[in-house]
């Protein structure tokens, strides 16, 4: 699955780097502890977060991950926007809280029919 | 072959660059993929550590055919118990940086399950010394 597809599946906003909508998800983490993440995502992994600052992108570049989604209509601080679209990156929105957007991309990653 | 970063204590939105540098390099040598993505979790505790708990630091990093040797100097107040620094979740981030998402406590765990060979040391009111070896036969 690509992000592109859970954009239009899920309705979600893209805040910054759209040249990197094409990337393909391999799964997903959620966490708002930096440390956390470096130590359990993996490649490829879309990072579901209410952290906006510029370490999230430090930490998505770091662990080639494919996406960020921003949960309850946060919005990434300018630097973080900007280093998500010169790595291609993309920073995505959602009103959802981590709960109820994780249980959505779930189900869209394993649920079947 | 060896390179050299600064790394500037206190400055968050930094944080990251010394250990996205040094990726790009081991990328360009071609060193295995998975001893890339090991180096790089350890590297960035270990720069974010100068960066939340010391003033100045640099980090260091030499490779030959055998190994990658992985150093992080600071001036700071240094470490007064090391074993207890390295139990996972002790942490001393002010609640600022905590919720920022750093200060969790699992920065040296992290940086001790990703490299071979870990050694730490430290002055109190002097600074501290992260010494890191990854060989390139291992960790796959
Ligand atoms: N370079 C350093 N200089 C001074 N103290 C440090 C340094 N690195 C780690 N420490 C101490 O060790 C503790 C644990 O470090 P770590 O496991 O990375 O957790 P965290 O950074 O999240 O607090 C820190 O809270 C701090 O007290
Ligand atoms: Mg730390």
């Amino acid at each position: 699955m690509k992000v592109s597809d859970l954009i239009k599946e899920l309705g979600l906003t893209v805040h910054s780097g759209d040249k990197g909508l094409d990337k393909e998800i391999t799964g997903g983490y959620v966490s708002d502890l930096l440390s956390d993440v470096m130590g359990n995502a993996d490649t490829g992994m879309i990072w579901v977060t209410l952290q906006t600052h510029k370490n999230v992108m430090a930490i998505s570049s770091l662990k080639d991950l494919s996406a960020v989604i921003l949960v309850k209509g946060l919005v990434p601080d300018a630097d973080t926007a900007a280093q998500s679209n010169t790595e291609n990156i993309p920073i995505l929105g959602t009103d959802d809280q981590a709960f109820e957007i994780a249980g959505k991309l779930y189900c869209l990653m394993n649920c079947q029919g | 072959m060896q390179f050299e970063y600064e790394i500037e204590g206190g400055n968050f939105s930094r944080a990251g660059y010394a250990s996205s540098e040094v990726k790009k390099r081991l990328r360009q040598l071609n060193v295995d993929l998975q001893i890339v993505k090991r180096i790089v979790v350890a590297l960035y505790e270990a720069e974010v550590n100068v960066v939340a708990h010391a003033y100045q630091g640099k980090m260091i990093v030499e490779i030959d055919e055998k190994k990658i040797l992985l150093v992080l100097e600071d001036s700071g107040p240094g470490i007064a118990d090391i074993e207890k620094a390295m139990e996972e979740g002790f942490s001393t981030a002010s609640a600022e940086v905590r919720e920022m998402g750093f200060g969790a406590g699992m920065g040296l765990s992290n940086i001790k399950k990703n490299v071979d060979h870990l050694e730490i040391t430290s002055e109190v009111g002097e600074g501290t010394r992260v010494e890191m070896i990854t060989y390139m036969n291992k960790g796959r």
